[in-house]
């Protein structure tokens, strides 16, 4: 079996992004700055209607316009619109300007049907159905363990809950989109994609042409968050209008398409029931839950894991459990994975009611955790992260806060599964020393390309700017999709094997006994002319899956204007061996900070009127910026022994359960609702004042 | 109408629609797509430049308005192959993860540390308020607002 070094000079250590020269420069390209020579600008008209009966569609009249070279539909035929925002048609033309004009002079017949959009009214039997044959609400999908109605009768305790999160939106800086040449050689696209391979099969698939006459090139790309995996109807679009104009056609989406077309983060209200002994132990777990995955609802969605179904009871082993999950169907855009799909909503119900028992039962929040979690990493991290976060000083009785900013404190944990496998590699030596790793997998901005440099660096005893990462390109050996946490622990062992193989060749042509290091150029020279390509695949022992992590939250809530302030995160998390530990550490970064976003921020708005979303600009949709960020303490549980395991996901999973719990401490009352806004908090704080009027 | 930009160093001029947003000039007509594209509605900073030294967002600035006017994007930051200490602060901090927002969080650095050269957490959180990354590489990125500050002021 393989092993990594144990002694290393990159892996591990904070190695500076590879790609870092190039996007502080400008010159890194991403998808929307390819311009090939004659490209068009394409556009695609989408329906004002959230629900309608298409009869016709004319593009006589945009066909018409100077500058437009060709205008297609989505389909052919009569057809039903389930959203508003569903795509109808297309134009590819010489300018944004003749783009503009010709959508304006699309001809649509409609009738518009009935329509709803939001959870509530959807569950409703009287609700206009948004797919014909099926009711809005789906059936139950239930779970039962053990004797729940025996069991809660013998709890010391019970509590009961409702929590509710909100739909999000991915909101990707870079925007979903293509640029697409369709050419009788076959097809190029540049692709803002999670999986070059996916969007290759998709097209292919799609459009009918030979796998092998697809190329997908995503050279630097601007974000996902599990929201860019398959082409997408715009990537159809984009190559059909090439195909028609005979020439490369850019069509990036717009801020405003990106709230209404390309994925979301389902919502979730979950009523809740909970019930232990009088000494914590977790004895009995009802859920009654339902949420919307927009017209996807009920199932899998593209990208896989979008449905609005979530793991229940969340982390705990509970003995007596009936959990029940329906999906709600609304007309809206379908929802796709989006971070850790399913675990954020399950922790956050989970971890708040948890802590609703500890305050009944008089437990530390902290000791109820110990008390039945069964994962030996987590119990390991909540004392660890306790110590580090000062739980024990911090933590008080919830409402006990004096003053009009209460302070507060909460935690929670996660769980994540990640692993990976499948990937291939290759090294390609050239005689002068230079060395190329070539693999199809992409880099999001987790930093992919650094992690490859590093591990080459280190087993060849180079420097990391000394190697030329190559990725982002169907025609490299095959890699997944950069989703679910699995990159790091895909690639990585392809890339040791490649390495490691070619170092073996290396030696075994030119009789050098060990080229690393100081003796690599001389090596190299004695290959003569031709390079030595060496191709690797992933091999077992390198990797795992399955990680635990646990987050600490210090907030100060205002309780005059209501205004919510996280001032402290300690996050401690396992991720096996750290690879790049600078990137990691970002990702923990990032994870939290979109967690807060979760929490505190963050949500969809649908108008019942209308049925549009109310808020599809960065105006009314609030992205946590640079104010809003706490001081993050990150512990890593370095266990090299475990081998690579990503960790993109399990650090968004606790964060918005750990701030809610510190809220609730510092209030006194819980909100159960996501996100805690302002207006959420007076009208909370509101009802106790009442209370004890 | 005919505009006259003088951009990164270089007399340009172009004649297009007055209307156009300077953005669209930078990428379409010169080539320059360090500048990015975010929402097109100025409220998340990926398409700031530096006009006359001084932040614009060029997705809702039309090319008529900065006539006449000196220009520098992220391409033009650097002298030669010698980059600018913000640059330098984010690479050696790490402040960079897609890098989508690297371009205009650069920039908009480089204008706030002229006005304050000395700046404090709160003077860099207002001065990149309009500054959205969605990877929320934000602490790095304070880390190295605060490095550049140090560097420029030696």
């Amino acid at each position: 079996m393989p092993t990594w070094p144990k002694e290393t000079k990159y892996i591990g250590r904070h190695v500076q992004r590879v790609d870092g020269p190039a996007k502080v420069t400008g010159s890194a390209r991403y998808t929307s700055d390819v311009q090939p020579e004659g490209w068009l600008y394409g556009m695609i008209l989408r329906s004002r209607w959230p629900a309608a009966k298409i009869s016709d569609i004319s593009l006589e009249k945009a066909r018409q316009v100077p500058g437009i070279k060709a205008a297609i539909l989505v389909r052919e035929g009569e057809r039903t619109i389930r959203y508003y925002g569903e795509e109808l048609a297309a134009v590819a033309g010489t300018s944004k300007q003749a783009c503009l004009d010709a959508l304006r002079l699309i001809e649509v017949t409609a009738s518009p049907l009935p329509f709803v959009v939001k959870e509530t009214e959807a569950l409703k039997d009287s609700s206009p159905p948004v797919w014909e044959k099926s009711p809005n609400l789906s059936k139950p999908k239930v779970v039962e363990k053990g004797d729940l109605a025996k069991a809660f009768g013998e709890c010391a305790a019970v509590v009961e809950g409702f929590f509710t999160t909100p739909v999000l939106i991915h909101h990707p800086l870079e925007t979903h989109g293509n640029t697409v040449s369709w050419t009788d050689e076959g097809i190029t696209a540049w692709a803002s994609t999670q999986g070059i391979f996916s969007v290759r099969d998709g097209l292919a698939g799609n459009l009918n042409v030979e796998q092998s006459k697809v190329r997908v090139i995503s050279e630097f790309m601007g974000g996902g968050f599990g929201a860019k995996f398959g082409p997408g109807i715009e990537g159809a679009l984009a190559a059909r209008l090439s195909k028609a104009a005979k020439a490369p056609v850019k069509l990036m989406l717009t801020r405003f398409d990106q709230s209404l077309a390309v994925g979301n983060r389902p919502s979730s209200f979950q009523k809740i029931k909970l019930g232990a002994s009088a000494d914590g132990k977790l004895l009995a777990y009802e859920l009654d839950a339902y949420g919307t995955a927009g017209i996807g609802s009920g199932g899998s969605t593209e990208g896989g894991g979008g449905g609005a179904e979530f793991p229940a009871p969340y982390i705990y082993t509970i003995p007596n459990i009936r959990v029940s999950h329906r999906g709600v169907t609304v007309n809206a855009g379908s929802a796709r994975a989006f971070r850790a799909p399913g675990h954020p909503p399950a922790s956050f119900g989970m971890e708040s009611i948890l802590d609703e028992l500890a305050v009944k039962l008089n437990l530390d929040p902290v000791e109820i955790r110990l008390k039945n979690d069964p994962s030996p990493v987590r119990q390991r991290e909540y004392q660890l992260g306790a110590e580090r976060f000062g739980w024990k000083q911090k933590y008080h009785r919830p409402g006990s806060s004096p003053g009009p900013v209460k302070t507060g404190v909460g935690c929670a944990g996660a769980s994540w599964g990640g692993g990976g496998g499948g990937t291939q590699a290759e090294a390609q030596i050239n005689p002068d020393g230079s060395l190329e790793i070539r693999c199809g997998t992409q880099d999001l901005g987790t930093g992919t390309k650094t992690l490859i440099a590093v591990i080459a660096a280190d087993l060849l005893q180079l420097k990391p700017d000394q190697i030329q990462v190559r990725i982002g390109d169907t025609r490299f050996p095959p890699s997944g999709g950069s989703g679910g946490s699995t990159t790091a622990a895909s690639v990585s062992p392809a890339v040791f094997d490649a390495c490691t193989q070619a170092l073996e060749a290396l030696q075994n042509q030119t009789g050098v006994a060990d080229a690393r290091g100081d003796n690599w150029k001389a090596a190299c020279k004695k290959l003569g002319i031709n390079p030595l390509i060496v191709g690797g695949k992933w091999q077992p022992g390198l990797s795992s899956s399955g990680t635990g992590g646990v987050q600490f939250a210090e907030v100060e809530v205002d309780a005059d204007t209501g205004f919510v302030r996280v001032k402290k995160i300690t996050c401690v998390q396992d991720c096996g061996m750290v690879v790049s530990r600078l990137t990691c550490e970002s990702q923990v970064n990032g994870g939290i900070i979109m967690g807060l976003g979760y929490a505190l921020y963050e949500q969809r708005v649908m108008d019942s009127t209308t049925g549009v979303v109310l808020n599809p600009n960065f105006e009314t949709y609030k992205l946590p910026g640079l104010a809003d960020v706490p001081q993050i303490d990150i512990i890593l549980l370095d266990m090299p022994e475990r081998g690579v395991i990503g960790i993109g996901e399990p650090v968004t999973i606790p964060t918005a359960a750990a701030i809610a719990n510190a809220v609730a401490n510092a209030l006194g009352v819980r909100i159960g609702s996501l996100p805690i806004t302002p207006d959420k908090v007076l009208a909370a704080l509101g009802k106790t004042q009442a209370a004890h009027a | 109408m005919n505009v006259s930009l003088n951009v990164n160093g270089q007399q340009r001029t172009l004649s297009t629609d007055p209307q156009r947003p300077l953005l669209e000039v930078l990428r379409e007509e010169f080539q320059l797509t360090g500048t990015k594209y975010g929402c097109g509605e100025g409220q998340c900073g990926a398409c700031t430049v530096l006009v006359d030294g001084r932040r614009l967002l060029s997705c809702v600035t039309p090319v008529s308005r900065v006539d006449g006017k000196t220009i520098t994007t992220i391409e033009g930051l650097a002298q030669g192959d010698a980059l600018h200490p913000v640059q330098e602060a984010f690479l050696a901090e790490g402040a960079i993860h897609c890098g989508y927002c690297t371009p205009g969080m650069v920039l908009s650095t480089v204008a706030l540390l002229k006005e304050k050269p000395n700046p404090t957490d709160a003077d860099i959180q207002s001065g990149l308020a309009g500054q959205l990354c969605r990877c929320c590489g934000y602490p790095k990125i304070l880390k190295a607002v605060h490095h550049a500050a140090e560097q420029l002021r030696k």
